[in-house]
């Protein structure tokens, strides 16, 4: 039979590696299930403010449980514990299993020490939705701005995420910027470890 | 040289939902252009009655004077229509393409509630860039518009 004598044999079920799992899923039964999401939370708020909250504890449940598998398939059991190593999981790592790309960009914020931006030209939730007017400055982003807090929170970086639209010179659309304001017992203990 | 003069999209009840002109001569108000959208909506149920064929599905082309009228209807019975200069090529590629836009800019959207009017600032932006390529791209140049839409119903003598 063809293949046979090219998989490994393993004698115990825990020394198997963990699968990659399957790599690509469609895009299109996303945006309808995502579509979806959003219209469900939008019926049970009475305002936009309310909604994001919602879309994004929608997002903390799947970043905590990202962090999880990440750790443990890709970093044998090891999660980072210093801030620039976290951010650069979550730029690359994170973002290359969820959207298929490493993040546009990572920044560090020049008004506030405590604030990094990841930033997407085109974020993959935001592919197909446009946002009405009367809604303001709402950007269904949250979910992944969720995604983002999850993954720092159970890592042990307590921080708040939110998700803006930044207008772009000579671009139609707007690019997402996450931005990530960490408490201030994380910056402290960043600083005492020197 | 040819062009589009303007896009329709319908809903299954014969509502406008979209519309936009590509030109500036021959203009449409509101009030014509749902007008227009309905009574096509009519003309085409009608067809579909009169037909000899079995299983017509509608009018898919109106040729005229002054303009070819191409008309697409999805299986959910939301129709596209365009309107462009007589003898102009490729329509059926065009109304696909700006079904496939349709599905994915407006179905896709979790603020959009079906059956009403469009307002998607992505299909309107995303049909501008296409139709002027595939314009350009058939026959190297746009044209200006000379499309008076008077035509469609002739005086009566």
């Amino acid at each position: 039979m063809i293949g046979v004598g090219k998989i490994k044999q393993y004698s115990n079920v825990l020394d198997k590696p963990l699968s990659k799992g399957k790599q690509e899923v469609s895009l299109s039964a996303f945006a309808f299930l995502f579509s979806e999401l959003v219209q469900y939370n939008q019926t049970q708020v009475d305002n936009i403010a309310e909604l994001e909250r919602r879309l994004e504890d929608a997002g903390y449940a799947v970043g905590a449980r990202v962090l999880e598998l990440l750790c443990h398939r890709d970093k044998g059991n090891r999660r980072e514990t210093r801030l620039l190593g976290i951010l650069s999981f979550v730029h690359s790592t994170v973002w290359k299993v969820l959207f298929g790309k490493v993040a546009d960009s990572l920044e560090k914020g020049t008004e506030h020490e405590d604030e990094y931006m990841i930033s997407e030209k085109e974020l993959l939730v935001n592919r197909f939705i446009s946002i009405p007017k009367d809604m303001g400055t709402f950007n269904c982003g949250a979910f992944v701005a969720g995604i983002v807090r999850g993954v720092l929170d159970s890592a042990g970086f307590p921080a708040v995420v939110t998700a803006h639209f930044v207008p772009m010179e000579g671009q139609q659309r707007p690019r997402t910027t996450i931005l990530i304001k960490f408490a201030e017992e994380v910056l402290r203990r960043e600083a005492r470890l020197g | 040289m040819a062009a589009i003069y303007s896009l329709f999209i319908v809903n299954k009840s014969g509502g406008l939902i979209f519309y936009k002109e590509y030109g500036s001569a021959g203009r449409m108000d509101t009030n014509d252009s749902l007008r227009v959208a309905s009574l096509w909506h009519s003309m085409h149920a009608i067809s579909q009655q009169l037909s000899p064929t079995l299983g017509c599905t509608g009018i898919e082309l109106l040729e005229a004077d002054t303009f070819d009228l191409h008309c697409f209807q999805s299986l959910t019975g939301t129709k596209f229509f365009v309107v462009c200069e007589p003898g102009t090529q490729q329509m059926e590629g065009l109304l696909k393409h700006i079904y496939e836009l349709y599905t994915d800019y407006v179905l896709k959207n979790p603020f959009y509630e079906m059956e009403m009017p469009i307002r998607c600032e992505l299909l309107i932006s995303t049909c501008r860039r296409p139709y002027r390529r595939i314009v350009l791209r058939c026959w190297g140049d746009e044209c200006t518009l000379n499309f008076v839409f008077c035509s469609f119903f002739p005086p009566v003598h």
